[in-house]
């Protein structure tokens, strides 16, 4: 069969692709390197919904990221039944000499038409940031910026594309891409091949090597590696805002991040690195995150510290490149999509789409897309009124596996049902293993329930595909 | 809302105890809570002997000194015990919600006593660098691998510190075939019980290197190796003493930290460093009527003294009950 469109990398930038194509009469492929959708770049997000300031005023991916948080406010949200909480956000400074600066993010902000920007005292920040320290000054409030989960906004979106019938395939590395006569691609993975008329590369740290592939060596993906630092869910009330300090020429700095599963974070680092897979932490990295972070809140403390990683940034230039490879008709590239990538991605998918209509692939709705994806239920995110009903329901809403996040079986069933084939899959779905034990109490229940509901042997279950099997053998 | 004259929370040595004693001590409605769906906690899974020298002078294993107690508090009358039942709010005034499948609990205890043992600290919280492969585990999460599943986590290993349970793990691990590389641990001496240093290394032939530290984990999808680093007396590295150990499984054993969020929940003080109650005496707690006991109260290296001391914390809650 010949598709019409293959889309490469499953993050957050083709999934939003995904689902946008999914909307229009075409079959559509979304392929994916990893043993799940977000398992690359964008299980490392810090989350932030960005409300569009601190990004070059005349660049592609500030007024995407503008359109990005509006269609995240005004309908993805409650389309998708997506936790996003707009919880604004604070630039800190700490000398009112760098006042200017504010003022100058500020106009910059209103002129891409962010609402509500305003200059804060030290008075207003006391009433409702009483954790901060001495040396914060003033702050610039941004309140259409806001915090999700990453990778629950991944899953929406994929789910909600494969209901409208994009296919999705995952553990599918693409090794050649050949056009063929007839101008189709073909594109190898592993020991299958597919055909398209169309490809969309979001192919995040390695969206170089497949444009190359496909015929455009037309630029560079340099990893920039970032560390961040999650806190025990108990420093939850820490912050009331995102809190960033005025950024710098590579990075928007050492922020204090609200997230929406309530564990505040801290980070992220900023450090260019050659090697596309180098995941590792520092030292360095956790000193330079603290400090960063005590400077603003000095009560954060290493012991709140409960769990910690570090992404890597997918870097070519200062902008996003969104744009069809005219020297390689039917190749559209969605690539060099770093900060604020979480946020622009329901824009860029729109873009993209108009790149396709632009060049010849005919986008005919619809009769009948299915918009809405209902909510999955948390326990940790609903009241107990909701909980008892919940548990009435069904039972296995009272049956508590993980212990420190409040996951009960029943969500690790509807997350093996929605998708997940990992540990990490789990995880991320649902929280299970994410709190202060870290696995050390529900690991072995996940593995059972996984086993049961999979039918893996005990040796074929892993954290995130393979080659990362948890148990090498059963005792005899 | 339904009222109970003592809530137990725990269902291992301490909660068990506790209860025995309260109800000896004339406590006639006594419900014990268990989120497993068994009795006896974290002693299911220690099957090596040296349970109960002192409380039955007699050696046993940890899954025979629990049923000892396990077959008691089910015959007695007036303790009713709720399996797979999981506390999720907790009150100063001894309001207490639970899950069990099928249902949620409303009650108000007349006093609580809180058994809820301990968590192991983590790689996250001793902030091992390097990457995050498969194949890093508490070790009382691979003992209860081994034990409770018959898992064998890895062919490989090496441990991060050397207080009982690591050492313990490391004959076990040793006892199922691994080739267990190391103890690695970062003081002049071993945290855990002289017998267990020499049972269960030196007996086993197992190097432990007292001074060093893990520098770094390596490993894209499962360990691959660590990088380990010799310290001076102030844990300061000590240049050019950098070696590496090739290994598949790390597991990290470097303490306990009593599980006191019910208690913080409901208001009490804790004390941040330890994360045990603040109180004037064992077993006692901030609020009047709540206690803890076992783990929860302090970390103790036998289950004998979590027993005895246990019993003191049901006749606490007795003489609580009888007074006010």
């Amino acid at each position: 069969m010949i598709y019409d469109v293959v889309i490469v990398g499953a993050g957050i930038t083709g999934a939003a692709i995904a689902r946008e194509l999914s909307r229009y009469k075409l079959a559509v492929l979304l392929l994916e390197k990893e043993a799940e959708p977000a398992f690359g770049v964008s299980k490392s997000n810090s989350g932030i919904i960005h409300a569009g300031t601190q990004n070059p005023p005349a660049s592609v991916k500030a007024w995407l990221c503008v359109e990005g948080n509006r269609l995240m406010r005004e309908e993805i949200a409650a389309d998708l039944g997506l936790n996003f909480v707009q919880c604004g956000q604070l630039i800190a400074v700490f000398d009112l000499g760098d006042l200017p600066e504010l003022e100058k993010i500020k106009k910059e902000g209103e002129a891409l038409g962010i609402k509500g920007l305003e200059i804060v005292d030290r008075a207003w920040l006391d009433e409702r940031e009483p954790n901060l320290g001495p040396e914060v000054q003033a702050a610039l409030y941004v309140p259409s910026a806001g915090i999700i989960s990453p990778y629950r906004f991944v899953y929406a979106l994929v789910e909600n594309a494969v209901k409208n019938g994009v296919e999705l395939k995952t553990s599918q590395k693409v090794s050649a891409i050949r056009r063929g006569a007839d101008g189709v691609f073909e594109l190898e993975t592993g020991g299958e091949k597919h055909n398209s008329r169309f490809l969309v590369n979001a192919a995040g740290l390695f969206a170089d090597e497949i444009s190359a592939m496909a015929g455009a060596p037309t630029f560079k993906i340099t990893p920039r590696k970032g560390e961040e630092y999650l806190l025990d869910k108990k420093r939850e009330h820490i912050a009331n805002h995102i809190i960033f300090p005025l950024p710098t020429k590579t990075s928007k700095g050492i922020l204090i991040i609200k997230t929406s599963d309530g564990n505040p974070m801290i980070g992220p680092t900023a450090l260019d690195v050659e090697d596309k897979t180098d995941l590792s932490t520092t030292e360095s990295g956790l000193a330079e995150v603290l400090s960063g972070a005590r400077r603003m809140m000095p009560s954060i403390s290493k012991s709140d510290i409960i769990a910690y990683f570090a992404g890597l940034r997918p870097v070519s230039g200062k902008d996003f490149i969104i744009r069809h490879e005219d020297s390689v008709p039917g190749l559209i590239n969605a690539a060099g999509i770093q900060s604020p990538g979480l946020t622009s991605a329901p824009a860029i998918a729109v873009m993209v789409a108009g790149l396709l209509a632009r060049h010849g692939l005919p986008l005919e709705p619809k009769a009948e897309f299915h918009r809405l994806r209902p909510r999955p239920a948390h326990l940790f995110q609903v009241p107990l009124e909701e909980t008892c009903r919940l548990v009435a329901k069904n039972p296995a809403y009272g049956d508590i596996v993980c212990r420190c996040e409040l996951v009960s079986s029943q969500e690790i069933y509807e997350a093996i049902k929605r998708g997940a084939t990992t540990l990490d899959g789990i995880k991320f779905r649902t929280r299970a293993q994410a709190g202060r034990c870290h696995g050390g109490f529900c690991t072995t229940r996940i593995i059972k329930i996984m086993q049961e509901e999979l039918g893996f042997p005990v040796t074929a279950v892993t954290k995130r595909g393979p080659g990362s099997e948890l148990i090498k053998d059963e005792r005899k | 809302m339904k009222y109970r004259d003592l809530v137990i929370v725990g269902g291992g040595p301490a909660g068990m105890a506790a209860a025995l004693a309260a109800r000896a001590a004339g406590v006639e409605d006594i419900l014990l809570l268990e989120r497993d769906q068994h009795l006896g906690g974290i002693l299911n899974q220690c099957i090596h002997p040296g349970f109960g020298l002192h409380h039955f002078k007699a050696e046993l294993t940890g899954p025979e000194y629990a049923d000892r107690f396990a077959r008691l508090v089910m015959e007695t009358p007036g303790i009713e015990v709720s399996l797979r039942s999981f506390v999720i709010k907790f009150t100063k005034d001894r309001d207490i919600s639970y899950l069990r499948p099928g249902a949620m609990e409303e009650i108000r205890a007349r006093a609580v006593i809180l058994a809820t043992g301990c968590r192991e600290r983590t790689r996250e919280m001793i902030q091992i660098p390097g990457e995050r492969p498969a194949g890093v585990y508490p070790a009382g999460l691979a003992q209860k691998m081994v034990n409770m599943e018959g898992w064998i986590p890895g062919k490989e290993a090496v441990i991060v510190g050397s207080g009982d349970i690591g050492l313990i793990m490391a004959r076990r691990m040793a006892l199922e075939g691994v080739k267990v590389k190391g103890v690695i641990e970062i003081q002049k001496t071993s945290r855990g019980l002289v017998r267990n240093v020499v049972q269960c290394l030196e007996d086993f032939s197992i190097p432990l290197y007292f001074q060093h530290r893990i520098l770094k984990i390596h490993g894209a999808a499962r360990v691959e190796k660590v990088e380990v680093v010799r310290v001076d007396d102030k844990f300061t590295d000590i240049p050019g003493s950098v070696f590496e150990i090739a290994c598949d499984t790390v597991l990290v054993s470097v303490g306990l930290i009593p599980e006191n969020e019910l208690l913080e929940m409901a208001g009490a003080e804790i004390d941040r460093a330890t994360n045990t109650p603040v109180a004037p005496a064992v077993n006692l707690t901030s609020i009047p009527g709540v206690f803890a006991c076992g783990n929860a109260c302090k970390v103790y290296d036998l289950a004998d003294w979590v027993t005895r001391d246990s019993e003191l914390a049901g006749k606490m809650a007795a003489q609580y009950l009888k007074t006010r």
